[in-house]
């Protein structure tokens, strides 16, 4: 409910600034102590949208002293404080807090200076852009990232590194997604909850479809909603939204499979009507005991983030393994911001959570996150004693991980795959429920996107 | 040579007193204005972190706006703003007769009169919160209807045009009802005792006395809530764009024109918003005039115009 509060704070905020025309808040610009530090600074910024970061950093990073009751402010132990800045990533909502802050960067104050914001693969190629500079170079904070990152998936240094193969920000985890089911279910359909039968069932689109069929003859649902799938799809297109120094958008074959297969899915009822769309309250309470659907499709953030705290049931109700089609979802990255205050601190907390094999280790096996590092993950997939999960009732789920994040190709990124991906699933769902026939969606899309991004000119649907 | 003292003049202090507000009006609201209308003629907006503009457009901006779905969403406003503001006037003028009718002997008025406007405290947002929980397919609202055996499927109250629209004009129902009974009441209260005892005595019925003495004579004051309730209407914001996510769904048939120019600062487009703003100002600016003429009109009751017809008549 946090996220709710918090925008609809920010919406009284633009409410109030709406007609009077968006009156510029003076931020009146506080003398921070006023003393001139030619050392690090005592206030290490942090925008973020979630708290994971917070929790990782306390987990591993060896100088935190305690963090507030509020979670706003984290003390390191020679007395520098980290601020947390939390604002949701919804409808844009953190993008836009932060692009404010980093256009204020030059003037700002030395302890209001952002030192290090997070961006989620969706739209880490606007912030390491190489004329926007906002990412610093690892190699400017003391980073080699072929040496010291060495251990990194090569599509996580990939997607992090601007046009000219400069890596500018990094990561701790890595998403490979998985299909995770509900065992009673699967016990009550297929006789059988083995993952390795399971995953047999489930192994691409065809046969899923027959699976499908024999849960819905048994009352049942597959996925929860039609937005569940779309990631599968969406992070396979073969060419970028919008290709560099372009302004029309291209809308990939794939995207448009994905509306004729929800279609056809949401038709047959292998997904729950009732359920629009992702991270709202119907969804979540797909992930309850009492509701009826069958599997997610979640990587490893997911299934600790999000499913975990939703399921009201005991441990070991949940397995995992291989989706129809490997894919990754999310991924957030750490980046030095330009002009920070505090590089050595930031480059401290870059290599301990990002690089540091045995805190990436203990990541994974505290939080059952899927971390960047392909040794250890390796290891851990063969490690059933230490890395197996209670909530998946003792299933080891790094044994399938691992494969799947070997196997990913990363999708063509744009600085507009956000706005893209989350408008054209608002404009399909209109579709999807029956409401608008197909040319009105696509025109609403078309509407949504050139408000979103004034310099849009043309969209192009495949043939 | 010595000055004559005419008279006293105590305006400066006048002027000194008001000199605040002033003050703040025109850094708060004029510079914000003139700057709105100034950038309504640029191209000016943000791509990811590199800003575009300003560069100067003329009427660009106006008239893609007007090749834009904005009269769409201006008739979305009215209707979202009618489907709350009849039942309002129609209830609030019910309870402000009943209220100050004292026949009627109502008790505890005073209570009544707190409680009806209670809902108006609470923070649109909020109340718009509550709403899309209450009314969310897996919501409480369908448990108890499909509990109590009314309904066997659970509706999808947010999925359909008619039940988002309705939702949200009983939202601004309920928000303003009581306000507008509150400042009817002042006005009925207004009318001098002596046309009712009169009417009374000439054996008017309560119809009669509402349709024929109440309701002319507190007309100036319904002219006033209608052009505020419009222009109020208008801005309609927060509760269709909590209730619907922004996206003024389905198919953008609850998108209101301030949630249209929301989406436009999403991308921080200060020309197009500026553009869309001017539009606004000017229909609220035209309907303010009507108000201005309606509430300093000398002739409330149509007397004088009455006697002009019938002087030209007699010359005739």
């Amino acid at each position: 409910m946090k996220k709710k509060i918090v925008s609809i704070l920010l919406l009284a905020a633009i409410t109030a600034g709406a007609l009077a025309g968006c009156g510029k808040t003076d931020a009146s610009s506080q003398t921070a102590g006023g003393i001139e530090n030619v050392e690090e600074g005592r206030v290490i910024n942090i925008y973020c949208w979630n708290n994971e970061f917070r929790e990782r950093v306390e987990a591993v990073y060896p100088e935190v002293k305690e963090t507030s009751k509020d979670g706003t402010v984290t003390t390191l132990n020679d007395g520098t404080e980290i601020h947390w800045i939390v604002n949701p990533n919804q409808d844009g909502v953190y993008q836009q807090k932060l692009d404010e802050a980093l256009l204020k960067q030059a003037d700002a104050a030395p302890d209001d200076k952002v030192d290090i914001f997070l961006s989620e693969t969706d739209y880490v190629n606007k912030y390491t852009d190489a004329d926007a500079d906002v990412a610093m170079p690892l190699v400017d904070l003391g980073i080699d990232p072929d040496t010291d990152l060495a251990d990194q998936y090569s599509f996580t240094k990939v997607t992090a590194s601007d046009a000219n193969g400069v890596q500018r920000g990094s990561t701790w985890q890595c998403c490979p997604g998985l299909l995770v089911y509900r065992r009673d279910i699967a016990q009550e359909v297929f006789g059988t909850d083995d993952p390795e039968e399971i995953g047999k069932k489930v192994k691409d689109w065809d046969t899923i479809k027959g699976t499908a069929k024999e849960l819905s003859d048994k009352g049942y649902f597959t996925f929860a909603s039609y937005a569940d799938t779309f990631r599968l799809y969406g992070n396979s297109i073969e060419q970028p939204w919008v290709s560099e120094g372009e302004t029309v958008i291209k809308v990939d074959q794939k995207i448009m499979n994905w509306v004729n297969d929800s279609k056809e899915w949401l038709d047959a009822g292998y997904l729950d009507k009732t359920v629009k769309g992702q991270w709202n309250d119907d969804w979540n309470k797909a992930m309850g005991s009492s509701s009826k659907v069958f599997a997610f499709l979640f990587p490893a953030w997911g299934i600790d983030f999000t499913l975990k705290p939703n399921w009201d049931g005991g441990d070991g109700a949940w397995a995992v393994t291989n989706p129809p089609q490997e894919y990754n979802w999310g991924g957030s990255y750490v980046h030095a911001c330009t002009g920070t205050d505090n590089p050595q601190h930031v480059k401290d907390i870059i290599l301990a959570l990002t690089a540091d094999k045995d805190n990436l280790l203990k990541v994974s096996k505290e939080y059952s996150d899927f971390t960047n590092a392909q040794s250890s993950m390796q290891a851990a997939a063969k490690d059933d004693a230490n890395f197996s999960s209670d909530f998946l009732g003792g299933q080891n789920a790094f044994q399938y991980f691992a494969p799947v994040a070997e196997n990913i190709v990363m999708a063509p990124l744009s600085a507009y795959d956000q706005g893209c991906v989350e408008l054209i699933q608002n404009s399909f769902s209109d579709y999807l429920q029956g409401k608008v026939d197909f040319e009105k969606a696509k025109a609403n899309f078309e509407t949504a996107i050139k408000e979103r991004y004034p310099e849009i000119t043309e969209i192009q649907w495949p043939e | 040579m010595k000055t004559k003292r005419k008279k006293i003049d105590y305006s400066k202090w006048g002027y000194l007193f008001i000199l605040p507000f002033f003050l703040c009006f025109f850094i708060f609201s004029f510079i914000p204005l003139a700057d709105t209308i100034r950038y309504s003629f640029f191209e000016y907006y943000r791509s990811g972190i590199k800003e575009i503009g300003p560069n100067f457009i003329g009427m660009e901006n106006y008239a893609s706006l007007l090749q834009s779905d904005m009269l769409k969403y201006a008739g979305n406003t009215l209707v979202l703003w009618m489907i709350g503001f009849i039942p309002q006037i129609v209830i609030a003028l019910m309870l402000a007769q009943w209220f100050v009718d004292s026949r009627l002997k109502i008790h505890g008025t005073q209570f009544f009169k707190v409680v009806i406007y209670l809902p108006n405290l609470i923070m649109a947002s909020a109340f718009a919160m509550l709403f899309f929980t209450m009314f969310s397919t897996n919501g409480p609202v369908n448990a108890i209807l499909s509990s109590m055996g009314l309904i066997s499927q659970p509706v999808d109250f947010l999925g359909s045009v008619f039940g988002t629209r309705s939702l949200v004009g009983f939202m601004n129902f309920l928000m303003w009802f009581g306000n507008t009974t509150i400042m009817l009441m002042a006005a009925i209260m207004g009318i001098s005792p002596d046309i009712f005892e009169a009417s009374e005595l000439d054996g008017c019925n309560s119809m009669q006395r509402f349709f024929h003495i109440t309701l002319p004579l507190i007309r100036p004051i319904l002219a006033y809530t209608l052009i505020t309730s419009i222009i109020g209407g208008l801005q309609m914001f927060d509760v269709p764009q909590i209730l619907t996510n922004g996206q003024g769904s389905p198919d953008r048939t609850s998108m209101t024109l301030i949630m249209f120019l929301n989406s436009h600062l999403k991308s921080k487009n200060y020309g197009m918003a500026g553009a869309l703003s001017v539009y606004l100002f000017i229909v609220s600016g035209i309907l303010c005039f009507i108000v201005y003429r309606i509430t300093n009109d000398d002739d409330a009751d149509g007397s004088k115009a009455a006697a002009r017809k019938a002087k030209r008549k007699r010359r005739k």
